[in-house]
């Protein structure tokens, strides 16, 4: 009856195990240019700016992730606008991950001690100098442990694209699944293969911030 | 002709959002004081001095947040039973949600707790009181004083990831969203409003646990 060998089983996770990857790696991307904008835009304009890119960041982390997928997926082409899977995914993931970069990089910004913008304004440098070659090189440092954390979460938030019917691991694994009957096995396979992915990421990014914390010293 | 945008069509189906929001929060509360009961059992544990207890529960506290919540109760709902363990979608929903929880609450109270000074556990010795004691009346309330916020962050985070459980046919808030726009065929709408509902219940939620902690803690944070 068992015509599938555990090597089929596995390769086929493996290699559906790429679109989580490319998903994920979009997302990051994508993500953070909208975030570095949105940081650019955060410190440089008046409290109008700074209310509704907070709005924005609040409305995507007080809101699942998989309504912010239906409603692209499943509600927009109600307004007249076709979306894939795969699109729907990409672009809702991209907003995703740009609030919560934003978020993040803009508490790396703030820790910055005020005197560094005074200093580099005395010394002549306008606002996107002073962000360029003063501030963000050092906030950088303190963003980059968190910023590692937060890919952890966006690899995992990647699986909501399974309900869409993106085929990366987790769909992957329903269709394995149903062909198969061993959802014990499958299931544990892909929760290894997750792990694969996020555990070292999660390791570096403790690191990292090990090491931000004896240099602060 | 453009698509008219009808919430009114919604109206009549007030009752069945109400039921789904309830089930939603009744799925978190729960998993909130399981997840948070067992979180402070785990972050005690992790300070024993038994090499081989402290390993299991990093191992778990690990395993659980380096993969995806669907993927934790996809194994629980789906692969269990070949083990013989056969739960409801209710049960499983809520299974999951508390497994997972807790792996985050015993990262966040192990930090709260090593935050507690050292003195305060001798000073409690020296009053007489026994180990449980020194923990319990002592070392915990503080720990849990200091680590709140963020215990509250992640009972927020727990509501929200709780639609998933919508996919194995748990009748929450977003399961009653498709079952609504199955029938209207207004899903534009419907996960809209189902969308705001949810923004209103994690404000609520967060702002009610933040005045709840005020009062639970008066005085005890540093």
């Amino acid at each position: 009856m068992n015509d599938f060998t555990l090597w089929d089983i596995a390769r086929n996770l493996l290699l559906a195990g790429r679109w989580t990857l490319l998903l994920s790696a979009i997302a990051f991307a994508g993500g953070g240019i909208l975030a570095l904008v949105l940081l650019v835009l955060r410190f440089g304009f008046g409290k109008w700016v700074q209310r509704t890119i907070a709005l924005y960041v609040e409305l995507f982390q007080s809101t699942p992730l998989l309504m912010q997928l239906f409603l692209v997926y499943f509600g927009l082409p109600r307004l007249g606008i076709d979306v894939s899977a795969w699109l729907a995914a990409a672009v809702c993931l991209t907003f995703y991950s740009s609030a919560f970069l934003t978020d993040i990089w803009r508490g790396a910004v703030e820790s910055i001690p005020r005197g560094q913008w005074d200093g580099s304004s005395s010394l002549g440098l306008h606002y996107l100098a002073q962000l360029r070659l003063v501030i963000l090189p050092q906030a950088m440092r303190i963003a980059i442990p968190p910023t590692v954390g937060f890919l952890v979460q966006l690899v995992k938030s990647t699986a909501l694209a399974s309900i869409v019917g993106y085929h990366e691991l987790t769909r992957t694994a329903q269709i394995v699944t149903n062909a198969t009957f061993q959802p014990f096995l499958v299931y544990g396979m892909v929760a290894l293969i997750y792990f694969a992915i996020c555990y070292p990421l999660t390791d570096l990014s403790r690191r990292l911030e090990r090491r931000l914390a004896t240099n602060a010293r | 002709m453009g698509y008219q945008l009808d919430f009114g069509a919604l109206v009549q189906y007030l009752g069945l959002f109400l039921e789904g929001a309830a089930v939603t929060l009744g799925l978190t509360a729960l998993a909130s004081v399981a997840g948070i009961a067992l979180g402070i059992a785990g972050a005690a544990a992790a300070r024993s001095k038994n090499d081989w207890v402290r390993r299991l529960i990093t191992g778990y506290v690990e395993l659980i947040r380096n993969t995806p919540f669907i993927v934790q109760m996809f194994f629980i709902f789906f692969g269990l039973p070949s083990l013989g363990l056969r739960l409801s979608a209710l049960m499983a929903a809520a299974l999951a949600m508390i497994i997972n929880l807790a792996a985050y609450a015993i990262e966040i109270i192990r930090a709260g707790l090593d935050a507690v000074p050292p003195g305060q556990a001798e000073a409690g010795r020296a009053m007489g009181l026994h180990g449980l004691g020194v923990f319990g009346l002592i070392v915990l309330p503080q720990a849990l004083a200091t680590v709140y916020p963020a215990l509250v962050g992640q009972i927020t985070i727990t509501m929200l990831e709780s639609a998933v459980v919508s996919q194995i046919a748990v009748v929450d808030l977003t399961h009653v969203a498709d079952l609504i726009q199955s029938r209207n065929f207004r899903s534009f709408e419907t996960y809209l409003v189902v969308t705001v509902i949810y923004l209103i219940l994690a404000l609520l939620l967060r702002r009610l646990l933040a005045l709840a902690g005020r009062s639970l803690f008066a005085g005890r944070t540093p």
